[in-house]
């Protein structure tokens, strides 16, 4: 997200077939790659895939809008993802989610201006033993507070400003 | 403790096919171990709702609706998927647990399912309407959910509201499984969960063929044809217009159905008197251009034969394909594009006819071309595509300006309140006249290639297919792929080089068996190969996109049957012996088949499209 010069999605398609193979199989590893080294698989790369891998557009597609770690639009470089589940739900998450909103200063389903932060609601992630709790690309975090939120939000502020 | 025979029986099962006892809603049943439920209650003619399934698809068990009840299960199984393996299963169709699942399942579909049944294409062959009927819905326990989408107008030839979509899969396992094509997908989830197309894109411009075997294979009114009707309709009520249309080989063995007639009724003379009844000036057969097809398709292969045996001339590319069926010609300009030079370069039959018939046919009769409207009925949805390809204008004017489906033919036809089945037969009209049973049987796969034999060997030895009454076996029936040959022996001076030669051809029908033939071609398998013919839908034409519903094989049959057994009636069989075909080259295609008349106005050019999507 750090630069904003035309990507030629081909070339970006093209390395990573090359490294996963052509067999339709493939076709999760290659959108997770995508998705990791770019932050998400515009239809451009979609139309690549389809044609590299011998499947239509259409399954491509179908996948991505499948799977929430997987999107069409770019998103930000740290995406906070919320849990909304039960024991998170009953356990504090309205209040850390209004925190959140307010520390990262952009609401629900958006992506910051400089590209950022992404926001996001996710099912659960397993950490009922500790709610409310959320994830931060591939980092767990449990027990929050409206208060820890702030720390962890300006930390990793601080991280992507140093980049 | 099992009993000695309980054993004996559960060691017999394990093999699939053989037989197991059931109990089904208390009786007793023999069924084949590995079959569904659902199958061998179909075979014992007991009654279980279905909207997922179809027989010509694999199974998806999504939509629930036939769920039953095994004992011993706690949950509720679906026939459809269920396969009955260990011998003294029990089973019940209708205990009260399951109508009042089945029940659930329906209110919550109609509940989202917008639409009135008497504003839709579908009321009458809709399957949903006729569960509800069956289950007697008179009221829903829910609200109804709001329209989501917007109707998908834009297309050529296929019309798609999903409101009306039921989610049961059936166009995209179609799409898929039977056509290799992929135009349609689920997209995202839950609530959410909806059949699209790649990025939203209007069905026109994503890689479809306008086959519309997603049409036939849709249970409800979501997909249907682009309705051509209301022009139809004005041009008949328009004095000053002169309406001719031609009819398709396909639609008279399947009309008959929209009828309540039983599937395999020929109706061609009483449709032919319904069409006058409706007030067109002219019933013409497109047979007639089947049959002048035959004459260029067949001319072209041999010269493409002398070409690649005599003068060593590569360029002339062989095995040459058939090029009738406009949802076949579409998919090779996507998925190979770089093999175009395979396809034959005549025009479909349809698209000949329209040519001829603002040239020649104004010039006999003589009628301003202008005040031609020329309509067709076709089995087809992509030929709706097809006379509306920028190039199919040679005539000067719009070739073929409308084309009805069997299906808008029927339903203009019982607006008008004609009573078909009880009609008096009647002929096609002159100067195109009776038509010759060869090109009748293009409607069936394997007819083109039938007809085409039973011209070129002719024309090459002078004597008539070796075959039982020319009926030529080895290219009917509803194989796949069918690949056959036939000696040239005892060939005539002018052919000389095709002496001892084995005619060598392929016939494929469905897309995904031709696209098994297309990988086999390009990887070098084919080679030796001639001749091939490739129809887009399964059966041919006779199960097209445009043609009654439902369909199965068991339809497809009889339809073919109704064909077949019309051809063999016929006084005339070969293309070639056709004296309108031969007048028409006599007095206006004066430079014979392929000659310069012929290419301007029967042959035609391709193009490459590929799978990329802007």
């Amino acid at each position: 997200m750090t630069t904003r010069t035309r990507i030629d999605w081909n070339n970006v398609v093209q390395d990573v077939v090359d490294m996963r193979g052509e067999d339709h199989t493939a076709l999760i590893p290659i959108l997770q790659d995508i998705q990791r080294s770019h932050g998400h698989v515009p239809r451009e790369a979609q139309n690549a895939i389809a044609i590299a891998l011998d499947v239509s557009q259409a399954r491509v597609a179908e996948v991505i809008s499948f799977y929430s770690f997987l999107t069409e639009e770019p998103q930000g470089q740290y995406i906070f993802r919320l849990c909304q589940t039960i024991s998170c739900e009953m356990d504090g998450k309205d209040e850390v989610a209004s925190a959140l909103e307010r520390a990262l200063g952009i609401a629900f389903g958006e992506t910051s201006e400089d590209g950022l932060f992404s926001l996001e609601y996710t099912n659960c992630i397993g950490m009922c033993d500790q709610p409310p709790a959320m994830l931060v690309n591939d980092d767990a975090f449990g027990g929050l507070t409206p208060q820890s939120v702030q720390d962890i939000v300006a930390d990793y502020r601080r991280k992507g400003e140093e980049r | 403790m099992k009993t000695n025979e309980e054993v004996r029986e559960q060691e017999e099962a394990r093999d699939v096919g053989t037989l197991v006892r059931v109990t089904i809603n208390g009786r007793e049943y023999r069924a084949r171990r590995g079959a569904t439920i659902l199958e061998i209650c179909q075979e014992n003619g007991i009654p279980v709702p279905t909207l997922c399934a179809h027989d010509d698809l694999t199974s998806a068990g999504v939509c629930r609706i036939c769920s039953v009840e095994i004992e011993g299960s706690w949950a509720l199984q679906t026939a459809c998927t269920m396969e009955v393996h260990d011998p003294g299963m029990v089973i019940n169709t209708h205990s009260p647990r399951v109508r009042q699942a089945r029940r659930a399942i329906l209110e919550l579909l109609l509940a989202e399912h917008c639409g009135d049944c008497y504003t839709c294409a579908a009321s009458g062959t809709c399957e949903l309407q006729e569960i509800a009927d069956d289950y007697g819905i008179r009221e829903l326990p829910y609200e109804r959910r709001e329209p989501r989408f917007e109707p998908d107008d834009t297309g050529p030839s296929i019309y798609r509201d999903m409101n009306k979509c039921i989610q049961c899969r059936r166009c995209i396992r179609t799409c898929d499984d039977i056509q290799s094509v992929g135009a349609l997908g689920v997209f995202a989830r839950g609530p959410e969960a909806h059949i699209s197309t790649f990025a939203d894109m209007p069905l026109g411009d994503v890689v479809c063929t306008n086959c519309g075997q997603c049409i036939t294979h849709c249970p409800t009114g979501a997909l249907r044809e682009v309705d051509h009707t209301p022009e139809v309709w004005k041009a008949l009520e328009d004095p000053d217009k002169h309406v001719v249309i031609q009819t398709a080989p396909a639609p008279r063995a399947a009309m008959g159905e929209c009828f309540d007639l039983p599937p395999g009724t020929s109706v061609t003379g009483r449709m032919n008197t319904a069409m006058r009844d409706l007030g067109f000036d002219r019933i013409f057969d497109t047979n007639f251009t089947a049959d002048l097809t035959i004459m260029e398709e067949g001319t072209e292969l041999l010269l493409r034969l002398k070409a690649a045996l005599v003068d060593g001339d590569t360029s002339m590319k062989l095995p040459q394909i058939t090029s009738c069926s406009p949802g076949w010609i579409k998919y090779m300009e996507h998925f190979y594009p770089d093999m175009l030079d395979h396809l034959s370069t005549c025009k479909s039959p349809q698209q000949m006819f329209g040519a001829l018939m603002k040239t020649y046919y104004a010039e006999e009769q003589g009628i301003d071309p202008e005040s031609i409207v020329t309509v067709s009925l076709m089995p087809c949805t992509a030929k709706k595509f097809e006379s509306d390809r920028p190039e199919m204008v040679d005539s000067g004017h719009k070739d073929v300006d409308y084309v009805l489906t069997t299906r808008e033919l029927a339903q203009m036809i019982r607006e008008a309140g004609i009573p078909l089945p009880i009609l008096e037969e009647t002929s096609f009209d002159e100067p195109f006249g009776d038509a010759s049973g060869a090109g009748l049987i293009f409607g069936a796969t394997g007819g083109v290639m039938e007809a085409a034999l039973r011209t070129a060997y002719e024309i090459v030895t002078g004597r008539e297919v070796p075959f039982d009454n020319l009926n030529i076996e080895p290219c009917r029936g509803l194989e796949g792929i069918k690949m056959a040959s036939v000696k040239l022996e005892g060939v005539v001076e002018e052919w000389s080089f095709l002496e001892g030669a084995e005619l060598k051809f392929a016939i494929a029908h469905g897309l995904a068996n031709a696209q098994t033939v297309m990988e086999m071609l390009r990887d070098g398998e084919l080679d030796d190969l001639h001749f091939i013919e490739i129809m887009a839908c399964p059966g041919g034409c006779l199960g097209g996109g445009g043609q009654p519903m439902p369909v199965n094989d068991e339809i497809r049959r009889a339809r073919a049957t109704a064909i077949y057994s019309e051809d063999e009636d016929l006084p005339l069989r070969k293309s070639h012996e056709n004296p309108h075909v031969a007048y028409v080259y006599e007095k206006f295609l004066t430079d014979g088949p392929c000659g310069h008349k012929s290419h301007d106005l029967l042959h035609t050019h391709y193009t490459p499209r590929g799978r990329e999507l802007k």
